[in-house]
């Protein structure tokens, strides 16, 4: 039988994993959504409401997805890290009881209405409602990223008989990483929900069908990815500093930098060895390491050999994550840039090799976001609060056997459900925008929508 | 007032909240099964589209509350009770997914009406499980042992009562939504799951009576059980006026669900009053399990402040959709 722990640990990565695929998608389509109803009201243009009322059904689906994997969550400290929940839950818990407060409800308050509510209160109404589940989706990320930053640069609390009692609320909070990574994360976010809300646009102007509604959205969205890219990559940038600064191991993991080192290369390509500590084969760009994370071409790269060989993260799964991540943010750029190319052209919607990209790059972001999670997640390891606190030593202390059978149950579970989830937003994308327009209009619109009448 | 106190109080309120309304929307998947028609089982479901997300949050309210004021029973009651806490969990996604996948299929309908009433059915068991559990007390196993220890009788028992409780809560809350021959039949079911819940109550107040010492003592001596007296006697009313109101099938459509959820209150208050001053039953009183001070102020002031303002938009979301359900209703 497999070590208890372990399971425990493989079993929050799957079920965290599977979890942040949603939100990921819906923090930035709820945005988008916000932003095509607000344009409706403004303009009065028809496809703007027919955007929003198509990626309403979408939203749904995604977001019951996050809700129902989400709650797991929030039990899985108790059932799985029992040790961690009682010496670290001073400090953690009541962010998490404010996100409870500050956003669960929300969200879930005024999503009924959002969904359902079209006939059932006036347009302006049903627009804050769809703001105010906007701000809620980002009000959970503010709370969520705190509490997980935490764990990498703790900060205000004090350790009384083995438990962390806070000290500072201020600096639990806005503890050093957070500001950084709660940026990279929302960034993240709208770039995944762009590259979703373009490719889908481009399906329909590679069919031609949809016309007129596919070119609404997918000029917005490629405006959109032609500014989040690049910021994307500054504030990665920002938050990579940052990570030097305060967790040097990480860096060098992502690196594979074994031993430190003055002006550093970049490792295009390597096979780190964990057991030698050294790479079997890499491809160096020479002093591009250095230049990016210390912005100085002979800055001084820390190597993993500054701490023992059981104080090193996994370096290959940090490494491979961290390079997949940066391929798919470059691919971004490319994509943004070369839509505004093709805009300048006149070309944007009928540039094949720009409309395949976007289709192709659908799940970019959620993939580019996951990869980035486990640079930082994987890279914190051996410590669950850094520094201070391993993962391995806060676990509960259950029998393997029950571990093992719930996680099999995750994995069959969640897998069938993806599957469902995939089917179902074929299927919605496939169906495409009800007409608004003519005959059609009174079933899916009734007249107080309409801002004509 | 005592912190430790005013956090079983907020536990308390957050746990209750959440059978009341989780329990009515589990409740009216409990029953989807003895619902006749595809039609019904899509109103039925529809009744509640709106609200089930918001009704399960009080879950994770309850859930945090207990992490945020007792960090050391949250570690405890999960890890302890791991298998059926997961079940639940895994059980909560097959309802809830139920509610997006239903209405935009064409052929999996059966699929997803299955996947309703089985998610119910099996988080309601689970959750039962976990209340004999925690209501009977359980010896903690301090290193990981094969044992089960929160399999017993008792708690079985209480998993089936659970299930014929909300069931009632379901039936009274589709007579409230539903008109016609469908709400004929909530009004059929609902004296069912009644006669079946009187039953139980009955049961666990006697089982408890006999097997522990400190509900014992608490309900039959002087003078806490004087104090007590009140609990069954209004609960044995409420049980008749709901019977009375269910026959007669007159009269106000959310009367019904008044006097079921008042049922549920005073079972409530009849459980906990059994288990205070405990939060672990026998193993660790709320003063011990308390969390520092810092954090708990720091949580409370969120709580008071946010909670009502929740409760207000709550309210609202309800009013937007009041009235019955029905098939035209637009999704």
């Amino acid at each position: 039988m497999p070590d208890p722990a372990l399971l425990s640990r493989i079993q929050f990565a799957f079920t965290i994993s599977y979890h942040i695929i949603f939100p990921t998608i819906t923090i930035g389509l709820s945005l988008y959504l916000a932003l095509m109803e607000g344009l409706w009201l403004k303009t009065g243009r028809q496809v703007y409401l027919q955007q929003a009322r198509f990626w309403q059904k979408p939203f749904a689906i995604t977001f019951g997805m996050g809700v129902v994997s989400g709650v797991v969550l929030s039990y899985e400290f108790g059932t799985n890290f029992s040790r961690f929940s009682e010496i670290v839950g001073p400090v953690l818990s009541p962010l998490l009881t404010y996100e409870v407060l500050t956003a669960f409800f929300l969200e879930a308050g005024f999503l009924g209405i959002m969904l359902f509510g079209w006939k059932k209160v006036s347009p302006k109404v049903h627009f804050i409602a769809t703001c105010v589940v906007c701000v809620g989706t980002m009000i959970s990320a503010f709370w969520i990223l705190a509490a997980n930053s935490w764990l990498h640069t703790p900060a205000g609390y004090e350790i009384v008989d083995g438990v962390f009692h806070p000290t500072d609320w201020w600096a639990v909070i806005f503890n050093p990483s957070f500001p950084y990574r709660l940026t990279h994360m929302l960034l993240a976010s709208f770039l995944s929900a762009s590259l979703l809300f373009a490719g889908v646009n481009a399906i329909y102007l590679l069919r031609k069908q949809h016309t007129e509604f596919a070119k609404s959205g997918f000029s917005i969205a490629m405006w959109a990815i032609l500014v989040l890219a690049p910021l994307q990559i500054l504030a990665g940038d920002m938050h990579g500093l940052n990570v030097h600064e305060h967790q040097p191991v990480k860096v060098a993991a992502m690196e594979a930098v074994w031993e430190t080192e003055q002006g550093a290369g970049f490792r295009l390509f390597a096979l780190p060895n964990q057991k030698e500590a050294k790479n079997d084969f890499e491809i160096v760009i020479p002093k591009a390491a250095s230049l990016i994370l210390t912005h100085d071409i002979n800055g001084e790269i820390a190597g993993l050999d500054q701490v023992a060989p059981e104080n090193r993260p996994p370096v290959a799964v940090v490494f491979f994550s961290f390079r997949i991540m940066l391929a798919l943010g470059g691919l971004m750029l490319l994509l943004g840039v070369l839509g505004v190319w093709a805009r300048s052209k006149g070309r944007l919607f009928d540039n094949r090799l720009l409309l395949n990209l976007s289709r192709l790059m659908i799940p970019a972001g959620v993939i580019a976001t996951l990869a980035g999670w486990y640079v930082v997640e994987v890279g914190r390891q051996p410590w669950l609060v850094q520094g201070l606190v391993r993962t391995v030593d806060v676990t509960s202390p259950l029998p393997a056997s029950q571990v093992l059978s719930t996680l099999i149950l995750f994995v069959a579970v969640y897998s069938l459900l993806f599957g469902v989830y995939l089917y179902f937003m074929r299927k919605l994308i496939r169906q495409g925008p009800a007409d608004v327009s003519g005959a059609a209009q009174d079933e899916e619109l009734p007249t107080t929508l309409n801002p004509a009448h | 007032m005592d912190i430790a106190l005013i956090y079983l109080l907020l536990i308390a309120i957050g746990v209750l909240m959440y059978v009341l309304l989780d329990g009515f929307s589990l409740g009216v998947g409990i029953l989807s099964p003895w619902l006749n028609k595809a039609e019904d089982r899509a109103i039925a479901m529809k009744s509640l589209s709106h609200l089930w997300d918001s009704n399960q949050t009080w879950l994770v309210f309850g859930g945090v509350v207990l992490f945020a004021g007792f960090p050391k029973a949250y570690a405890t009651v999960l890890s302890q009770l791991y298998l059926p806490i997961i079940l639940m969990l895994i059980a909560l996604i097959f309802r809830g997914v139920a509610f997006e996948f239903y209405f935009k299929s064409h052929t999996s309908r059966g699929w997803w009406d299955f996947s309703f009433s089985f998610g119910s059915t099996l988080a309601t068991l689970s959750q039962g499980i976990v209340l004999g559990s925690l209501v009977q007390g359980f010896t903690l196993t301090p290193h990981a042992s094969e044992q089960i220890a929160w399999f017993t009788p008792f708690s079985l028992m209480t998993a089936i009562a659970l299930v014929c409780g909300y069931a009632l809560l379901g039936s009274c809350w589709l007579v409230r939504k539903t008109s016609g021959r469908l709400q004929v039949s909530a009004r059929r079911l609902g004296i069912i799951s009644l006669f079946a819940v009187m039953f139980f109550l009955a049961l666990v107040s006697v089982w408890m009576l006999l097997a522990q010492p400190q509900v014992f003592q608490r309900w039959l001596t002087w003078p806490t059980g004087l104090l007590l007296a009140p609990v069954p006697l209004l609960s044995a009313y409420a049980g008749l006026r709901l019977w009375q109101t269910l026959r007669s099938g007159e009269g106000n459509d959310l009367k019904p669900l008044g006097l079921a959820m008042a049922l549920f209150g005073l079972s409530f208050i009849g459980l906990a009053a059994g288990m205070f001053p405990y939060i672990i039953p026998g193993q660790l009183t709320i003063w011990e399990a308390i969390a520092p001070e810092r954090s708990t102020t720091f949580t409370l002031v969120g709580i008071v402040l946010f909670l009502p303002v929740i409760i207000a938009y709550n309210i609202y979301n309800y009013r937007v959709f009041s009235g019955k359900t029905t098939t035209q209703d637009g999704y």
